[in-house]
C-alpha cells in the first residue's frame, strides 16, 4: 500500500513519517514515531486517553487520521514537561495523588491544560465538565479535580 | 485490502469533481471528511470501506462563519463545535443553535465535529439537527450540476441517509436575520451529563411581542428515523402567552409527531413522554431569551 | 510483632510522592501495550458471529496463504483440559479456561475466540481472520438467568448436572447457621424481596495487550498487563505445555484491573503464535473485544428474606442468590452466600448460591466478587425493615452488628469486628446530621439513604526482596503489580523502617525470574501481604547492619541498637563509638562481609474483614427519571492509612463504581445474542460532572496481626453504594427500586405505575 509523507511539529520538532492513508493519528504517533505516551483506550472518541492538541486545539488523536496532521503542530504528553521541570499540573497532581493506574493520566493532563488556558479560574463544575470527555475508572475523578482546581490557583498566583 | 487515496481539495470545484468523479469510479465509495468524530469511528468499525477520503477542510467557504450584512449568519459546514463558540457574535444570536452544536460530543470531539458533518451523518439523534430546524436553516449544497440551497429538514432521509445526490457537497448553513424579541435554546435527555447519544433532543425558536408569541418553530431529534420540523407544536405557541394550555398543548403535539424505536438507548413509551417534557422547558428557555416581550 | 502507632512515624501515613509517579505524569511509563521488539508482528483473534453453534470445521488455509500471514492456532493448538476433570490454578478450573481462551466443541457466546492469526501488519492479521472458513452449527442460545434455568432452555453444556439432569445451573454454595426455620417462627416481622441486577464491566482503561517472544530455544517472555505475572506464567504454562521455568513473566504497569486481570486471555494464544512464527507477536485487544468478550461480573437474580423482633433483633435471614456465570461455569457466589450476612449477628442463616452458565462471555473477578450483589438486596430488605419497625436505620444497623469471636454463617471466626465504629462514624458526621431539603424546586425530588457492607480481605503468598545499594541507598522488589498506588505505601514503610529519607527507597515489581512467587494483587490483599514480607525483610537487612556495625566496633551484635538510620552502641558501649548510619555500613559492605540485603517469602496470615458503611444523598429529576449523586460519603476501617490519599483514592474509585452500577451501566442484548453496547459511549460508566466529590472517611483501628496494622481496602467500597443509592431514590420518590439500573426510563415507569395506581 503506497504510504504518505508527513511534515508535521511534534512538541515542537519539526518531524516527518510515513503513514497509511487511513492510520489514525493515534497510531502513527504510537506505533511509527514510538510516541507511547498517548495511549488508547477505546479508538473512537470516548475515553480521552488519547487526547492531544492539534494546532493547539484539544482532539482525540484517536478521531484525526495521521495524513490531516501535515502542516499542522501536534502537541503531546511527552511535550509537556519543559526539560526536567514538570508542568504545574504535571507536579500537582503527583502530590495530590490524582492518579491510580495513571493509563487515563497523560489524557487527562493534555485536556486540563486546554482548560487551564482557556480559563484560568474554573469552578468546580467547570472543571468537571471540561474533563468529562476523560474517562477515569480509578480516582473517581475527585483528587484529579481538586488537582486542577489547586493548578489553577497556584498558576493564577505565579502569574500575579 | 483495497488502496485508499486521501485528497484534500483546496476549492469547491475541485472536491465536487474528485468526489462525483470517485463516486463513479468502481474502486468503491468516496466520502468526505469534516471532523472525522463519525467517518473515523465508522471506518474503524467496518462499517463504511471508502475507497477514496477527500477531506474538506482546506476549503475556505465550507471552514468560514461569516455574519451578513442584513444579520443572517453563514456557518460553513465543516467548522468545529469549538470554533463556532469562539465566535464573538453567533453564541449572542443564535445561543440555542451554539448550545445543541456544542453539546456534540466532549470537549476534544468539539475541536473537530462538525454541523454539517452532524446533518449529513444523518443520524436521528443529532444534536444539531433539531435546533438547526427551529432556526429555519437553509443549507447550501454543491454537486456536478451547480448549487442549490433546501430548508435543513429537507436533508435527512432516514438512518444514515440523506437527500444529497452523488457527488454533492453541503456547503454552508445560512440562519436568517432575527426580528427584535427572539430566542432560541436546545435541550437533550441523555442518562449521563455529557458524552451521550440524545434520547431525545428539543429545539425550540420563538419570537414574542407584547407578552405574545409571534412566531415558533420546534425541531425533534430521536423521536424519529429523521430529525422532525413539528409544525403543530408552533401552532400550538403562536399567539399564545406560554400559559399552561398552550405549552401542554405543544407538547402533546410534540409527542404525536413522535414515531420512535425501542432501543438500546431508550423505550417508545419513554421517549414519546420526554418529548413532551423537553418541549415545555425548551420553549421557557427560548422565551427567557426572547425577553419574554 | 510490634504495631508501630501513628504518633512516632515519620513516613507512615505521609503523602508522599509515589516513586513510579514522574514516569506516569510524563508518559514514560510502559503498559502492555508501550512494548516492541525487533521483528514483531502482530496477532488478531477471530470471533464468533453466532451466540452459540457447534464448530463443525475450521479451514484456515485461505488464510494461511496470504502474503504476510505467519501462523495461525486454532483450539487445537491449546492443551486440552478434558471435561470430566478438574484442573485447578487458585480458583480458576483449567477445563474452563482452555475452552474460554478458544473455543472449542462450540462456540458459546457472541465474541469466543475462534482461531488466531499473526501477521506482519494489524491490517494484514484482520484480513486473514476474515479468510477463515468455519462451518457453525447455529443453536438456539439463551443470554438471561430466568430463561436459563427454565426447563425447556437450551442447555450449554450436557455435562453438567443439577439434580441429575442437564442443566445450566452449574453448581451451588451453601452457608448456614442455626435453622432458619425456627428463626422465622420466632420473628414478628418478616420481609422478603427478589432483586435483580445486570452484569456490568470492570471498566479499566487499558484494553488487554501482551507481547511475547518465544526463542529457538523453548523459552518464552512475556510483557503484559495482569494482576500478577505469576498467574499468567501458571496459567500460559498450563495452556500451552511450556513448563513455567522456560516462561518468563514481566508485568508492564497495568492501566486498570478490579479483578478482571486476574485471568488471561491473549497470553497462551500469543506464545503460540510466536512459537509458530518464530517471531515475537503482539495482541492488543479493541474496546469492541474486550466488553464482548473478556468478563464482566454477574448479573444475578436473589431474594432475601429477613426477620426480626419488634424490638429490632434480627433473628433469621435467608438469601437465595441466582448468578451468571456466563458461558462456563465460576461465578463469584462467595460474595453474595458468604458476605451477605456477614456483618450482622444473625443467630439463624441461610445463603444459598447457583451458578448459572448462559451465552455470554465468561465473567471475572471485579472488586469484591459478587459481595455487591448480595448487600444490594440484603441493605435494601433492611432498609424496609428498618422502616417498618420504626428505627433509624443505621441504629437498625448498629444493633445487631457482628461482634469480636463470633462466628460468620461462612465459617470464620472474628478476630475483630470494627462494623460498628464504621457505622458510628457515619451517625457522627455531619453529613448524615445535616437535614435534605426533599422538594427544592418543582419537579426535583432528594433523598437520603444508607448502607454498609462487608469484604474478607485475604492475605496469601508473597515476596520481597530488600537490597542496600553500594551508595548507601535502598531498593525494595516485590511480586505484586501496583494497580493504585501500592509502591508508595510500600517505600513509606520502607523507610519508616529503615529511618531513611523516602527518596532514598526505589520500590520495583519483579518478574518472574527476579522475585519469589507472589499471589494475585487482588482481594485486597497487596498492601497487607507485602507490607508484612517487606517489613519481614527490612528486619533482616536491619540484622545485618547490626552485625556489620559490631564488627567494625569489634562489639557483641545484641550490644547494637539501630534507630533513626544508624546504628549505635548500646548497653554497656553505649556512648563509646560514634553512630554508624546506613550508608556508611553500606559503603563498608564489602570489608565487613559482602552486600546487604535479604528476602522473604511468606504465605501470609492474619487478614481481618473490612467494614463499610455509606450514606448518600440523591436528586432525582422526576418528569425525565434522571437520577444525580449530590453528595457521598464512605466510612471504611482500614487499619492502618500507610498512604492515606491512596486509601482515599481506593474508596472514592469503589463508590463512583458503584454509582455507576446503580444508576448506568448494564450489559444489553439484542435478540440475536450480541451485545449492544460494546463501547464507553453506550457502555456508560460515570464521567466527571456525573458525580460529586466522595468523602472517605478513613478509620484507622490497628490489626493486630499485622506489623504496620494494615487492612485490606480496595474492595469494601463497592459493597454498599448499590443499596444506599437505591434506599436514597426510595427516600426522594417513595418508591422502591427491585432491580438494576435505576435508569431514567425505568425510574419514570415506576413512577407513572405510582401516579396511576394513587
Ligand atoms: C465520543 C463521541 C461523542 C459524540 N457525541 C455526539 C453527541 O453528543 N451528539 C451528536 O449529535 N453527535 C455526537 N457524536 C457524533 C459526531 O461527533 C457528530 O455527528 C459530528 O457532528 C460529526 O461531525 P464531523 O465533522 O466529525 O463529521 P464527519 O465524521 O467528518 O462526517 C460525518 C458524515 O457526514 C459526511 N459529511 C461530512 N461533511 C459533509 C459535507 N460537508 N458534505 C457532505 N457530506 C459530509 C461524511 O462523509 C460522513 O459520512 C459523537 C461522536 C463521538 C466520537
Ligand atoms: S482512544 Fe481516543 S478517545 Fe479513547
Ligand atoms: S488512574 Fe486509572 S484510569 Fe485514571
Amino acid at each position: 500500500m503506497a504510504k504518505v509523507h508527513v511534515t508535521t511539529t511534534i512538541n515542537g520538532e519539526p518531524t516527518e513519517f510515513l503513514c497509511e492513508p487511513q492510520q489514525s493519528l493515534l497510531d502513527a504517533l504510537r506505533n511509527n514515531l514510538g510516541l507511547t505516551g498517548t495511549k488508547e483506550g477505546c479508538g473512537t472518541g470516548d475515553c480521552g486517553a488519547c487526547s492531544i492538541t492539534l494546532d493547539g486545539r484539544l482532539t482525540c488523536s484517536c478521531l484525526v487520521l495521521a495524513v490531516e496532521a501535515d502542516g499542522h503542530s501536534i502537541g503531546t504528553i511527552e511535550g509537556m514537561a519543559q526539560g526536567d521541570k514538570l508542568h504545574p499540573l504535571q507536579r500537582k497532581f503527583l502530590e495530590m495523588a490524582a492518579l491510580q493506574c495513571g493509563i487515563c493520566t497523560p489524557g487527562v493532563l493534555i485536556a486540563a491544560r486546554a482548560l487551564l488556558e482557556k480559563n484560568p479560574n474554573p469552578t468546580e463544575t467547570e472543571v468537571r465538565f471540561g474533563l468529562a470527555g476523560n474517562l477515569c475508572r480509578c480516582t473517581g475523578y475527585d483528587k484529579i479535580v481538586r488537582a486542577v482546581m489547586d493548578t489553577a490557583a497556584e498558576m493564577r498566583e505565579t502569574a500575579s | 485490502m483495497t488502496e485508499i487515496r486521501y485528497l484534500a481539495p483546496r476549492t469547491l470545484e475541485d472536491a465536487v469533481s474528485a468526489f462525483a468523479a470517485a463516486q463513479g469510479a468502481a474502486s468503491g465509495t468516496a466520502r468526505i471528511l469534516a471532523g472525522g468524530t463519525d467517518l473515523l469511528v465508522q471506518m474503524r468499525a467496518g462499517v463504511v470501506q471508502p475507497g477514496t477520503i477527500i477531506d474538506i477542510k482546506k476549503i475556505e467557504e465550507v471552514t468560514a462563519i461569516t455574519e451578513q450584512p442584513d444579520g443572517s449568519f453563514v456557518i460553513g459546514a465543516a467548522v468545529s463545535g469549538a470554533t463556532l463558540h469562539d465566535h464573538p457574535r453567533f453564541g449572542k444570536v443564535w445561543p440555542g443553535v451554539l448550545e445543541a452544536v456544542n453539546l456534540i460530543g466532549s470537549k476534544q470531539v468539539q475541536g473537530r465535529a462538525s454541523p454539517g458533518g452532524n446533518l449529513c451523518n444523518a443520524s436521528p439523534a443529532g444534536d444539531s439537527v433539531p435546533a438547526m430546524i427551529a432556526a429555519g436553516a437553509v443549507v447550501t449544497v454543491q454537486g456536478p450540476n451547480g448549487r442549490r440551497t433546501l430548508p435543513v429538514e429537507k436533508v435527512p432521509a432516514g438512518p444514515g441517509r440523506t437527500t444529497l445526490t452523488p457527488g454533492e457537497i453541503l456547503v454552508s448553513f445560512t440562519l436568517p436575520a432575527r426580528p427584535a424579541g427572539s430566542g432560541d435554546a436546545y435541550l437533550r435527555m441523555i442518562p449521563r451529563t455529557e458524552m451521550d447519544i440524545a434520547v431525545v433532543g428539543c429545539g425550540v425558536n420563538l419570537t414574542m411581542a407584547g407578552g405574545k408569541v409571534t412566531a415558533a418553530r420546534v425541531g425533534l431529534g430521536a423521536v424519529a428515523p429523521v430529525p422532525l420540523l413539528v409544525e403543530d407544536a408552533a401552532k400550538a405557541l403562536i399567539g399564545s402567552t406560554l400559559d399552561e394550555a398552550a405549552l401542554e398543548a405543544a407538547a402533546a403535539a410534540c409527542r404525536a409527531a413522535c414515531n420512535p424505536i425501542n432501543d438500546k438507548r431508550g423505550t417508545i413509551a419513554y421517549r414519546t413522554k420526554v418529548a413532551g417534557v423537553l418541549l415545555k422547558r425548551t420553549a421557557a428557555i427560548a422565551a427567557e431569551r426572547a425577553g419574554r416581550k | 510483632m510490634n504495631v508501630i502507632t501513628p504518633t512516632e512515624n515519620k513516613w507512615i501515613g505521609a503523602r508522599t510522592v509515589r516513586p513510579d509517579g514522574a514516569d506516569k505524569v510524563t508518559g514514560r511509563a510502559a503498559y502492555a501495550a508501550d512494548t516492541t521488539m525487533p521483528g514483531m508482528i502482530w496477532g488478531k483473534v477471530l470471533r464468533s458471529p453466532h451466540a452459540h453453534a457447534i464448530i463443525k470445521s475450521i479451514d484456515t488455509s485461505k488464510a494461511e496463504a496470504l502474503p504476510g500471514v505467519k501462523a495461525v492456532v486454532t483450539a487445537k493448538d491449546i492443551v486440552d483440559f478434558p471435561v470430566d476433570k478438574s484442573v485447578m490454578l487458585g480458583i480458576q478450573d483449567m477445563r474452563w479456561m482452555c475452552r474460554n481462551v478458544m473455543a472449542r466443541e462450540k462456540a458459546l457466546f457472541h465474541g469466543h475466540p475462534i482461531a488466531a492469526v499473526a501477521a506482519t501488519t494489524e491490517a494484514t492479521a484482520a484480513e486473514a481472520c476474515k479468510l477463515i472458513e468455519v462451518e457453525y452449527e447455529v443453536l438456539p442460545h439463551v443470554i438471561e438467568i430466568e430463561d436459563a434455568i427454565k426447563p425447556d432452555a437450551p442447555i450449554l453444556h450436557d455435562f453438567l448436572k443439577h439434580e441429575g439432569k442437564p442443566s445450566n445451573i452449574a453448581g451451588t454454595m451453601v452457608a448456614k447457621l442455626g435453622d432458619i426455620e425456627q428463626g422465622f417462627a420466632e420473628a414478628d416481622v418478616v420481609i422478603e424481596r427478589t432483586f435483580r441486577t445486570r452484569p456490568v464491566h470492570q471498566g479499566y482503561i487499558e484494553p488487554q495487550a501482551c507481547t511475547v517472544s518465544y526463542a529457538p530455544d523453548g523459552r518464552a517472555t512475556i510483557w503484559s498487563s495482569s494482576q500478577g505475572q505469576f498467574m499468567v506464567r501458571a496459567m500460559t504454562s498450563l495452556l500451552t505445555g511450556v513448563p513455567q521455568s522456560n516462561i518468563r513473566a514481566i508485568p508492564a504497569e497495568i492501566g486498570g484491573g478490579f479483578g478482571a486481570k486476574t485471568i488471561i486471555y491473549l497470553e497462551p494464544v500469543a506464545l503460540l503464535l510466536s512459537k509458530k512464527s518464530g517471531r515475537p507477536v503482539k495482541m492488543v485487544m479493541s474496546r469492541d473485544e474486550v466488553m464482548r468478550a473478556t468478563g464482566p461480573t454477574s448479573g444475578s437474580f436473589s431474594t432475601v428474606k429477613i426477620g426480626a423482633k419488634k424490638d429490632g433483633t434480627i433473628v433469621a435471614a435467608q438469601g437465595t442468590f441466582y448468578l451468571q456465570a456466563g458461558c462456563l461455569p465460576g461465578s463469584p457466589l462467595r460474595g453474595p452466600v458468604g458476605c451477605s450476612f456477614a456483618p450482622y449477628a444473625i443467630p439463624h442463616v441461610l445463603s444459598v448460591g447457583y451458578d448459572v452458565v448462559s451465552n455470554r462471555s465468561k465473567v471475572a473477578a471485579y472488586r469484591a466478587p459478587g459481595a455487591p450483589l448480595g448487600a444490594y438486596a440484603t441493605e435494601c430488605v433492611l432498609d424496609e425493615l428498618a422502616e417498618k419497625l420504626g428505627i433509624d436505620p443505621l441504629e437498625l444497623r448498629h444493633r445487631n452488628s457482628a461482634k469480636t469471636g463470633m462466628k460468620a454463617a461462612y465459617g470464620a471466626t472474628f478476630n475483630q469486628v470494627t462494623f460498628e465504629e464504621t457505622i458510628e462514624a457515619i451517625q457522627n458526621h455531619e453529613h448524615y446530621k445535616s437535614p435534605l431539603e426533599k422538594n427544592p424546586r418543582p419537579g426535583i425530588k432528594r433523598g437520603r439513604g444508607v448502607a454498609s457492607g462487608f469484604w474478607y480481605n485475604a492475605g496469601g503468598e508473597s515476596s520481597a526482596q530488600v537490597n542496600l545499594t553500594e551508595d548507601g541507598n535502598v531498593v525494595v522488589t516485590t511480586g505484586h503489580p501496583d494497580v493504585g498506588g501500592s509502591r508508595a505505601s510500600i517505600a513509606n514503610v520502607t523507610a519508616e523502617l529503615l529511618g531513611v529519607e523516602h527518596d532514598r527507597v526505589s520500590v520495583i515489581i519483579g518478574d518472574t525470574a527476579s522475585i519469589g512467587f507472589s499471589n494475585l494483587t487482588g482481594g485486597s490483599r497487596v498492601t497487607f501481604a507485602s507490607a508484612m514480607v517487606v517489613t519481614q525483610s527490612v528486619e533482616k537487612v536491619i540484622g545485618q547492619l547490626k552485625e556489620r556495625a559490631a564488627k567494625i566496633w569489634k562489639i557483641d551484635p545484641e550490644a547494637v541498637i539501630y534507630e533513626n538510620g544508624a546504628c549505635r552502641p548500646a548497653g554497656p558501649n553505649a556512648g563509646q563509638f560514634p553512630p554508624l548510619a546506613l550508608k556508611d555500613l553500606a559503603a563498608k559492605a564489602n570489608e565487613t562481609g559482602g552486600p546487604i540485603g535479604a528476602g522473604v517469602q511468606l504465605n501470609t496470615q492474619g487478614a481481618d474483614p473490612g467494614f463499610a458503611t455509606h450514606v448518600v444523598d440523591v436528586e432525582v429529576d422526576v418528569d425525565l427519571g434522571i437520577v444525580r449523586v449530590l453528595r457521598y460519603t464512605a466510612a471504611q476501617d482500614v487499619g492502618r492509612a500507610l498512604h492515606p490519599s491512596y486509601v482515599e483514592g481506593q474508596i472514592q474509585g469503589g463508590v463512583v463504581q458503584g454509582i455507576g452500577w446503580a444508576l448506568s451501566e448494564e450489559y444489553l442484548y439484542d435478540r440475536q445474542g450480541r451485545l449492544d453496547n460494546a463501547n464507553f459511549l453506550d457502555y456508560r460508566m460515570p464521567v466527571c460532572s456525573d458525580v460529586p466529590m466522595i468523602e472517605a472517611v478513613v478509620l484507622e483501628i490497628p490489626n493486630p496481626r499485622h506489623p504496620q496494622g494494615v487492612k485490606g481496602v480496595g474492595e469494601a467500597p463497592i459493597v454498599p453504594p448499590l443499596a444506599a443509592i437505591a434506599n436514597a431514590v426510595y427516600d426522594a420518590l417513595g418508591r422502591r427500586f427491585y432491580s438494576l439500573p435505576m435508569s431514567p426510563p425505568k425510574v419514570t415507569e415506576v413512577m407513572d405505575m405510582k401516579l396511576a395506581a394513587e
